[in-house]
């Protein structure tokens, strides 16, 4: 069953119980799909929710969280359907997606491979795992995803362990790593945050080749404006474990409707206006996920505050086929959660 | 900018640290973290300096405030119109100047001691460098967070009572206790949200016009440095590759690397369709830097004379506020146009 979307959520609720019965709300109602072979960027500030989401749909939540409600679809070309949310965590079918179908790359290269194998090890691990193929023929693969992704003499240095590498090459091997069993659908967390802007420059560029090559979907989580624009047909902005406003890049950075996707764009400094326009700051902080504002949750710090925002938790508008927002001064079609 | 809104000049500021082996800690080699800087300060300037990590901005900066002592070179620093190096005062002169030079770091959550409140935090500085009373001390600690928008009855407060937008103001407002002329701020936003960091930056930009201050401000972000910065220093390995005011620098960069590393930066812009210089492989290791120009194993110019000769940081001969290391310099300057 091919649709237009590889992956579709809905409503998903992820929720962590922590000391004293307290119910931190991480994922409170996040809907949204995600077109095939295109690029979604998530974006929004720490604790938004935003890597949360990403673990819901790999399922790699700690103990603590539960799913009490929502759907995570994934349709897989030529597969049938799944719900991702209602899997078991360290069942037989998560574990055949995991890896294999959907990937995840994450944001740390240097924590996140083991120092005491070696790359190759590494690598074939989730082919081995995912399909009968000899050590081989895998490390033949291996090293030819390494080329694929322009790592010098990759043959000879699929034998090095992680500490010989630099950084931009750590996250290289993670992204062969990520993309050696051919997913249909990748999920890269933060994966430049830790690197240099023009070894950045280089990971971008290798993602969308490979995207191009491979024509793979992906989900790219960021808090990087910049990056979204760059890399992204589609925008999800998430405040607070909502998504407050989705639509396609044009949507988002031309006309953007959520107060709080305008007031993030005003105050990043652009490169090239040398401090011309002052910057405008959002005011307050974001407050404590365990006491929520009862109202819209960007209530407090928001410009065009109502006592209607203080009160109701916005449902989502569709402003235009493409274009979502959760907030109550936009006007157009009211949608389901 | 004259000779006499010099605020700071480093001359041939070199930091190496040691490389050791074996058991008697035998020397076989040297991080050249800053080799060979030069560089003016002016009196109420910002002064960017952006790099990329391990370029030695840091060390730079912590030489300035002299945490770390360069192990040759001077930095002449204009006492009241009198240059002095500051390397070489006798030790009640740098207690003197060290008041003067103050730093923010990058990390609010370490920088602050979690055992003392804010006030005890701020006394210390203030009763060692003044001979004010109590009464003044507490007085000169409520207006300095003021000065940060921060409430004064949150000096009996502790650092973890804060956000991190708020002890980012903090650490400024404590740098600024003791009345100093210079203040060296590394990366003070880049462990703050984004949303928060706007905060920061307006806040700064702020107390620098109330107070007259020379801010250096070390970044790896090129939007904020040009944010920030009236000039901007291009740092690569350890060497300044350009130096020029920041208008300047982003209209016409004359360094391959400042302009591969201004078209790395991904903009927030749809509309903005820019050509991508991406460069190959990975910045050398400061332990064994290239011969020649420091850049050259990564530079789509590179020639001959690249490879053997070192440039110089010198002026363009059309506009001397802009300083190139590099030997296409003038070529590259005519080619770029005005």
């Amino acid at each position: 069953m091919a649709t237009e979307y590889i992956l579709e959520i809905n409503n998903l609720k992820t929720q962590f119980v922590v000391r004293r019965r307290r119910v931190v709300r991480a994922v409170d109602g996040v809907t949204f799909k995600v077109r095939r072979g295109k690029i979604l960027g998530l974006v929004g500030e720490s604790g938004c929710g935003k890597s949360v989401t990403a673990h819901s749909i790999m399922r790699l939540l700690p103990k603590t969280a539960v799913i009490p409600e929502g759907s995570i679809l994934f349709h897989p070309e030529g597969g049938e359907s799944v719900d991702m949310a209602k899997l078991n965590p360290t069942g037989r079918k998560i574990r055949s997606i995991r890896g294999n179908e959907i990937s995840m790359i994450f944001q740390d290269p240097m924590a996140s491979l083991n120092p005491v194998y070696n790359i190759g090890d590494q690598i074939i691990e989730v082919l081995r795992e995912h399909s009968k193929i000899t050590k081989k023929e895998a490390l033949e693969r291996a090293v030819r995803m390494l080329e694929l992704l322009s790592i010098p003499k990759a043959s000879e240095r699929i034998k090095d362990y992680p500490h010989q590498f630099s950084g931009g090459m750590k996250q290289r091997v993670m992204i062969a790593m990520g993309l050696i069993c051919r997913p249909q659908l990748l999920i890269a967390d933060e994966p430049t945050t830790a690197l240099d802007v023009t070894i950045q420059a280089q990971i971008i560029e290798l993602i969308k080749e490979m995207q191009s090559e491979f024509g793979f979907s992906t989900i790219i989580i960021t808090h990087n404006m910049g990056i979204v624009a760059d890399m992204a047909d589609d925008v999800a902005v998430m405040y607070m474990g909502k998504i407050v406003e989705f639509g396609t890049k044009e949507d988002v950075f031309l006309n953007p409707l959520h107060p709080y996707t305008q007031a993030l764009l005003k105050s990043v400094p652009i490169l090239g206006n040398a401090g011309e326009d002052k910057l405008i700051p959002i005011r307050g902080v974001t407050p404590d996920p365990s006491e929520m504002p009862p109202g819209c949750a960007f209530e407090p710090r928001c410009d065009f505050a109502t006592e209607a925002c203080k009160t109701c938790v916005p449902g989502r508008v569709g402003v235009t086929d493409s274009h979502i927002v959760r907030c109550v001064h936009c006007i157009g079609e009211k949608l389901d959660d | 900018m004259t000779e006499s809104n010099v605020l700071l000049e480093l001359n041939n500021i070199k930091k190496y640290f040691p490389i050791t082996a074996g058991i008697f800690r035998r020397e076989v080699g040297a991080v050249r973290a800053v080799d060979d800087i030069s560089l003016r300060v002016y009196r109420g300037e910002t002064l960017g300096l952006v790099g990329e990590s391990g370029c030695g901005k840091t060390t730079l900066g912590k030489c300035v405030v002299r945490l770390l002592e360069p192990n040759s070179g001077s930095m002449q620093y204009n006492f009241g119109g009198e240059m002095r190096d500051l390397l070489s005062l006798n030790a009640q002169e740098s207690f003197a100047a060290r008041r003067k030079i103050q730093m923010v770091f990058q990390d609010p959550y370490s920088s602050l001691n979690p055992m003392k409140t804010i006030y005890q935090s701020f006394d210390e500085p203030i009763r060692i460098h003044s001979d004010r009373n109590k009464e003044e001390r507490r007085e000169l600690i409520a207006r300095l967070l003021e000065a940060v928008n921060l409430h004064p009855e949150y000096m009996y407060r502790y650092p973890h009572e804060f956000s991190g937008g708020q002890r980012q103001r903090i650490c400024i407002a404590r740098a600024l206790c003791v009345d100093p002329e210079l203040v060296v701020c590394d990366e003070p936003v880049s462990a703050l949200d984004v949303s928060i960091q706007a905060q920061v930056l307006n806040q700064m930009k702020d107390l620098q016009e109330k107070l007259g201050l020379t801010y250096i401000f070390i970044a790896h972000d090129l939007s904020v440095v040009e944010y920030m910065s009236d000039r901007i220093a291009v740092m690569y390995l350890g060497q300044v590759l350009e130096l020029a005011p920041a208008r300047s620098l982003y209209d016409r960069h004359i360094h391959p690397y400042t302009q591969a590393l201004l078209s790395a930066v991904p903009v927030p812009d749809i509309r903005a369709k820019r050509e991508r210089i991406i460069l190959e492989g990975d910045v050398p290791s400061p332990a064994d830097p290239p011969q020649g120009c420091r850049f050259h194993t990564r530079c789509q110019y590179c020639h001959a004379r690249c490879v053997e000769e070192m440039p110089k940081l010198e002026p363009l001969a059309a506009d001397p506020e802009h300083f190139v290391a590099c030997h296409l310099a003038e070529e590259r300057f005519a080619a770029v146009g005005t």
